[in-house]
């Protein structure tokens, strides 16, 4: 079942939310309209999440169904299998994208594969937040990409909302997901404010969204580069350049519909991530894009990314991330003709 | 001031004994070595006996088909009938297993035929049984990952106000884990209705328990995680049977998690890949042969006179019964689709998958042979879908 099975809910009075507030507002909504839904992880109790993102949770549901666990992530997602076998829908929050590591086995040898190794008897409907990505000044092993790991894992979910309205919308549809998700939340767009009216509802969860149409080049983007793609679009205007923006929204799976039709219009594609290039998930965006609409294309297609290196420390970051200056210079080592 | 490390690591508490009720010869354990456990009545001995008896002519069986090259592998539990058996007969039928790759026994004595045991071991699929309907999970092969499984269904019974329990099972390797820490912890801070049966066969493969920690027993362990723990003759089946039950009961009552070590050995190598004699001394054999868990039984129920000849003729006919079905049951084919390869990774269906199926189903049917119409149409066993 998804969320579009569900009856309408009222629309609420439009308010002012950023993507933290959002997110909070999603779980607080799931939680009141179904009592399997639980929460836990660290700090997520009475703090209300280091990002505030649970905030007012453990104040209106308690400690039955919003608790603070030991500080274990492997002890979090191997307990949160173990509710979901039992009828539960646990939304766990691993606190930063580089602390999920600890929970790597449990994520890929039990989450991806119950149903699977199964053989469809057994699934796990939780829901994986994970405060993911840089550009917050964070200190080491608080800006990781990690959607790779999760992306070559067949089993998994993957997705990650770009703004306040996703966020609500693609939450809400998560938790109600029979498959398990992994819910990468860009940390740098915490604080990105939006106008709603809740429940919003958005796109299908599992679909790319044309967020600015162009003609000369598809740039494709998710969670924390949307902004950065919206923002070289805008720029390149003046460059007499017309940049169509994707947001994939979904990582896995991916939306070849969409994002292929783009490029066969535009017949020029560029992915953008902040995760390192090798072996990162736009070369898997370049290869199958590139299998599908070879003889539709008019250039390699290029991947705009972090460099092959560990994150950097605050001070160096904004040499690592790419920007519409880097991306736009990317763009004019094609050949234009 | 120099630090004394041995002093550190030198325990001031003796070697404890095991828990026992019945001991290597089959008597009656003195009271001092049975610490205030009671004996099961006679019936329910007899029906650990023969699930015992039962279980170990399968486990015996299979080894011998592993042998003979039918099985993939087989992981044996050959000596370690009584902890496999006590953890079975203490659970209720609403209660929850979580079994590791050892733990065939255990599977087999809670209900599951041999056919839907042995898939997995002759690969027809990672798990071949209805978890559900056994309220067994499918067999971890990641060490001690499942103790947090089990320790999460425990917890949602808890906040849902069930009374169903869950139980693990873990090898003594497995407790060096950092899963196994997580597992007691979590268990122990949430109050947990779980209880952890670590089988301590004594080795993790090859590697001897002296080399996985520096504790006295790992039922010690739990007094830093904060819940009882006991450390039991794991080849006495009625002392592993009362601290079992006990401790299931226990976590039913809401008093949480229980820790329990049951000292065996394992008889057989890891697996039929595994060479013991490189590690093991082939002496030790021999005296955990004399503590065999089912000839001391044996030998008690004999002696109190609850055990005749006709009810020991009666149990091995059960047994032969048993492995001849599981001998029969692996000349019937097992049909595997490979098209069934797609059908349970995701509940939402994938348009990416749908491509790989449409692709592994026109191979398989350029491949199949011409004449042969009828093998498109049906099943496509594992001897014509061995195309990859």
């Amino acid at each position: 079942m998804t969320l579009h099975d569900t009856a309408p809910t009222p629309l609420r009075a439009p308010v002012t939310l950023t993507m933290a507030a959002a997110l909070n507002a999603a779980i607080q909504d799931a939680m009141r309209d179904d009592p399997t839904v639980v929460l836990f992880g660290e700090d997520v109790g009475p703090l209300g999440g280091v990002f505030r993102v649970t905030d007012g949770l453990y104040a209106e549901f308690g400690e039955s169904r919003v608790s603070d666990s030991p500080l274990a992530e492997s002890g979090i997602v191997g307990t949160a299998i173990g509710m979901a076998m039992y009828g539960l829908r646990p939304v766990v929050e691993m606190q930063f994208d580089a602390f999920s590591y600890p929970a790597f086995e449990q994520i890929v040898s039990h989450v991806a594969k119950m149903r699977n190794r199964t053989r469809g008897r057994v699934q796990l409907p939780l829901v994986i937040r994970i405060p993911y990505a840089g550009d917050i000044g964070g200190v080491e092993h608080h800006s990781d990409s990690s959607e790779a790991y999760w992306t070559a894992t067949p089993g998994l979910t993957v997705v990650s909302p770009s703004n306040p309205a996703d966020a609500y919308s693609m939450l809400r549809e998560a938790i109600t997901s029979d498959d398990p998700v992994i819910f990468l939340e860009p940390k740098s767009r915490y604080w990105a404010k939006a106008e709603l009216s809740l429940p919003v509802r958005t796109a299908p969860m599992n679909t790319a969204a044309v967020l600015r149409e162009g003609t000369d080049v598809t740039l494709i983007a998710y969670g924390p580069t949307v902004k950065t793609a919206l923002a070289t679009a805008e720029l390149a205007v003046a460059e007499g350049l017309s940049i169509e923006v994707i947001d994939l929204r979904s990582l896995s799976p991916f939306d070849d519909e969409t994002v292929g039709a783009s490029v066969r219009k535009t017949s020029r594609a560029a992915v953008l991530h902040e995760a390192a290039q090798f072996g990162g998930y736009g070369a898997e965006v370049a290869a199958r894009l590139t299998e599908r609409n070879f003889f539709h294309l008019a250039a390699p297609i290029l991947r705009i990314t972090g460099f092959d290196i560990p994150y950097p420390s605050p001070k160096l970051e904004e040499y690592f991330l790419p920007t519409p200056d880097r991306i736009l210079a990317a763009l004019g080592t094609w050949e234009w003709n | 001031m120099s630090l004394n490390v041995e002093s550190l690591v030198e325990s001031p508490l003796a070697a404890p004994r095991p828990l026992r009720l019945i001991d290597d010869t089959g008597r009656a354990a003195p009271p001092d070595e049975a610490g205030g456990l009671t004996l099961p009545d006679p019936d329910t001995l007899r029906s650990l006996y023969r699930r015992m008896v039962v279980a170990r002519r399968f486990d015996v069986q299979v080894t011998a088909l592993t042998r003979q090259g039918r099985l993939a592998t087989y992981p044996s539990a050959l000596g370690q009938e009584a902890c496999e058996i006590a953890a079975v007969a203490a659970l209720g039928a609403d209660d929850w297993l979580f079994p590791t790759y050892r733990d065939s026994i255990a599977l087999l004595t809670r209900g599951v035929p041999p056919e839907q045991i042995l898939a997995s071991f002759r690969g027809d699929w990672h798990s071949g049984y209805d978890q559900n309907a056994h309220r067994i999970a499918a067999q971890a092969t990641p060490l001690a990952t499942q103790a947090l499984h089990a320790v999460g269904l425990a917890t949602a019974s808890k906040l849902k106000r069930d009374s169903t329990v869950a139980l693990t099972l873990l090898g003594d390797g497995a407790t060096s884990e950092g899963d196994a820490h997580e597992a007691f912890n979590f268990a122990a801070v949430w109050q947990a209705p779980v209880v952890f049966l670590v089988q301590n066969n004594q080795f993790a493969i090859s590697v001897p328990l002296d080399k996985q920690m520096r504790c006295r027993t790992i039922a010690d362990k739990a007094i830093g995680y904060g819940m009882p723990g006991y450390f039991v003759d794991g080849n006495d089946v009625a002392a592993m049977y009362a601290v079992t039950s006990a401790a299931v009961e226990n976590a039913r009552a809401g008093l949480g998690p229980t820790l329990i070590e049951g000292l065996t050995y394992r008889m057989e190598a890891h697996t039929n890949s595994d060479d013991p004699s490189r590690y093991r001394d082939a002496g030790d054999l021999e005296i955990w042969r004399r503590r065999d868990p089912i000839t001391r039984l044996d030998t008690y129920l004999g002696e109190i006179g609850v055990l005749s000849d006709a009810e020991r003729a009666d149990i091995r006919a059960e047994a032969e019964d048993l492995a001849a079905d599981t001998r029969e049951c692996m000349t019937r084919s097992a049909p595997v689709d490979p098209l069934e390869l797609f059908d349970h990774v995701y509940a939402t269906p994938r348009a990416a998958l749908a491509e790989q199926r449409a692709f592994l189903a026109a191979e398989l049917a350029e491949h199949a042979a011409p004449s042969d119409a009828s093998t498109t149409a049906g099943p496509i066993t594992a001897q014509t879908g061995g195309t990859r």
